[in-house]
């Protein structure tokens, strides 16, 4: 088992299913991607969106139905699970639930025959990593929750794979639990200097994690990018709806000038720059809550009453509520009341122009 | 008494328990008044002291026979059915179209009486059944098959009679240990030798004991099977047909019940031997954590 790589390339990986129906549905289509040593990759997207299903066949737990897995110069996707030696982290953790917390790492020492003296001192090395001293002849039962993540992952890498897969590993937890394991993950991820390829439904998780993004929907890839392009730039309308464009405005593409384009819908009159070549009259306009900011500006003026207010501390999420009846979601500081009348504006390189897809 | 204590204190008498007083009353009825009556029956002997009646069972090799007998018959076949349904229920464990066939496939003759298997056998396996004469037709054996009216037809009999039971009890054991930890094992290096060495059979074990000791039981008490097909009163004399014949040929009732006695002692030992060594192993949830 080559310990040391350079990369595993996902060369146009397809998984399909034969649904109970008899209909085929393909739940990865075609992912290419390349993964050099050292990386940490998030697979992102709505649930459904095939980025287990990716994970799995990278594991082997799935086979492809067409494409092939590279590591380096070696061919891997015919290798079973057991010969490919890809820690993974499951969902639910999947710790065995007979075998105390010390045989549950020290398993997959165990499987490859490690002499005990070396796999009991890689065992005591992962439980320090892990921070989970004094636990190691518990039965998983034992832990909490928090702590059970931990064995999965000490079990995971104690076998010193050259990738770790992480399948939502962290959507059983609570929200506080959730960011001091997300930490961990990064810290674990550095100490060992390989690559980390992290599946999860949440984009906060996947941008303060993850070197590099593959956003999936349906299957495909829509954008493989750092976080902060996917956070920025999304490059269509869905990456843009998914990373927290809450405010997309069905609109009229005006005129496209040199500096951007204006676009105008629902009384409105907007100047923004396009970010996917656009086909037609019509487009969407996407601005992301946090950046539409309070007072009036030479362009891109909304004037609107506040209707809706949740506030979150440091600053409010409103709705507020344009002449035409339009409802857009901002972020203002401090407790605004509702009734009242708000001018607002947004930067027009912060107004994404895409142009239409089969989906409003 | 203010109103908060009057809600939280419980009834006296849970209401529900009454729900079990019919199936206490039926189990009285007919399982411990009876016992106990045979029980003390057992040593009220025709003739001789209270205890004379053990006495002559384990010293009229005609009786104590019976014993080995039984147990030479229901010890193998508790293994072949436990030791052949296990790996086929292992193998069933996916939820396919395929695995319903095959279980309602196996699972039919557990609809049969033991009467009609035994009907079923003299028909196919007698001295000139249809085995017998295909084989000979084929040229593939021209001996003489002896598989009715002996040891090895009893022993079919109760295979075929037990095996579906054994079967579906494992079956439901065997799904109901979540696969994602085979598939963790798989990650690990596990191959699947050894999934189902340090993964499903350790998580198994409780179960196997379990089914072990009901597949026994059924066989230990085998009775119509062992005179129909087998020679009741030579190697398949078990230790019901002693009791039998003590309580309808003989007459002496408190012989029987000595018999009946000795025999559910016999089976006791076992399934404690066996509850015994199931302590030894992981008793728990069979899922791989929370979720």
């Amino acid at each position: 088992m080559p310990h040391d790589f350079k990369q595993l390339r996902l060369d146009r990986v397809s998984r399909r299913f034969a649904n109970p129906s008899g209909a085929v549905h393909t739940a990865v289509d075609a992912l290419s991607a390349t993964i050099p040593r050292g990386e940490f990759v998030a697979l992102l997207g709505p649930s459904g969106c095939g980025k287990s299903t990716v994970l799995n066949c990278i594991a082997g737990l799935l086979p492809l139905s067409d494409g092939a897995i590279w590591l380096d110069e070696r061919r891997i996707d015919v290798l079973p699970p057991e010969r490919r030696g890809f820690g993974m982290v499951f969902q639910n953790y999947a710790l065995f639930p007979h075998m105390s917390v010390r045989a549950n790492v020290g398993f997959g020492l165990r499987m490859r025959g490690t002499p005990a003296a070396e796999a009991a001192r890689r065992v005591a090395k992962a439980f320090a990593l892990v921070q989970l001293e004094g636990h190691e002849d518990k039965l998983p039962g034992q832990l909490s929750g928090g702590q059970q993540q931990r064995v999965a992952i000490a079990r995971a890498i104690v076998i010193e794979p050259p990738l770790l897969l992480m399948d939502e590993p962290l959507s059983n937890l609570d929200a506080k639990l959730r960011l001091e394991m997300r930490g961990e993950i990064r810290r674990i991820h550095r100490e060992l200097g390989r690559s980390t390829i992290y599946v999860t439904h949440d984009q906060d998780e996947a941008v303060s994690l993850a070197d590099r993004i593959v956003v999936l929907q349906d299957g495909r890839v829509q954008q493989i990018a750092t976080p902060q392009e996917v956070y920025a730039q999304p490059a269509n309308i869905d990456v843009a709806r998914f990373m927290g464009y809450r405010n997309v405005l069905d609109v009229k593409v005006e005129e496209a000038r040199s500096t951007g384009v204006v676009v105008s819908g629902d009384g409105m009159w907007l100047t923004g720059v396009v970010k996917q070549t656009l086909a037609g009259a019509r487009a969407y306009a996407a601005i992301r809550p946090e950046e539409i900011t309070v007072g009036a500006s030479g362009v891109n003026l909304i004037e609107g009453r506040i209707e809706n207010v949740e506030y979150g501390g440091r600053d409010s999420l409103v709705d507020v509520r344009t002449a035409s009846g339009l409802v857009l979601h901002a972020r203002m500081p401090g407790k605004p009341a509702p009734g009242d009348t708000v001018q607002l504006t947004v930067p027009p390189e912060r107004v994404l122009v895409y142009p239409h897809g089969s989906e409003p | 008494m203010n109103a908060a204590e009057r809600v939280t204190r419980p009834a006296l008498i849970d209401p529900a328990w009454l729900l079990v007083g019919p199936a206490v009353l039926f189990l009285l009825l007919l399982f411990v008044y009876p016992f106990l009556y045979g029980f003390a029956l057992s040593f009220q002997p025709a003739e001789g002291d209270w205890f004379a009646n053990y006495q002559k069972f384990f010293t009229d090799s005609r009786a104590w026979r019976t014993l080995i007998t039984t147990f030479g018959l229901a010890l193998p076949v508790t293994v072949i059915n436990v030791g052949f349904a296990l790996p086929i229920a292992f193998r069933l464990r996916r939820r396919t179209t395929y695995q319903r066939w095959i279980t309602t496939l196996l699972v039919v003759p557990i609809t049969l009486g033991t009467v009609l298997i035994a009907d079923g056998m003299l028909t196919y396996f007698g001295p000139r059944g249809w085995l017998a004469q295909t084989l000979q037709l084929l040229h593939l054996y021209d001996g003489p098959i002896r598989l009715t009216h002996n040891y090895w037809g009893v022993l079919i009999s109760l295979v075929i009679s037990g095996f579906p039971f054994a079967f579906l009890l494992l079956l439901s054991y065997v799904t109901g240990i979540d696969p994602v930890l085979a598939r963790a094992a798989a990650t690990l290096g596990a191959n699947r030798w050894n999934q189902f060495l340090h993964i499903y059979l350790p998580l198994l074990a409780p179960g196997l004991a379990i089914t072990f000791c009901l597949v026994f039981v059924q066989a230990f008490s085998v009775f119509p099977s062992a005179v129909l097909v087998g020679a009741p009163s030579g190697s398949t004399r078990v230790i019901s047909i002693a009791a039998y014949e003590a309580a309808f040929e003989n007459y002496d009732y408190a012989m029987a019940s000595t018999v009946a006695m000795i025999m559910g002692f016999a089976q006791l030992i076992v399934v404690a031997v066996v509850l015994a060594l199931r302590r030894a192993f992981y008793r728990g949830p069979v899922s791989g954590g929370k979720g």
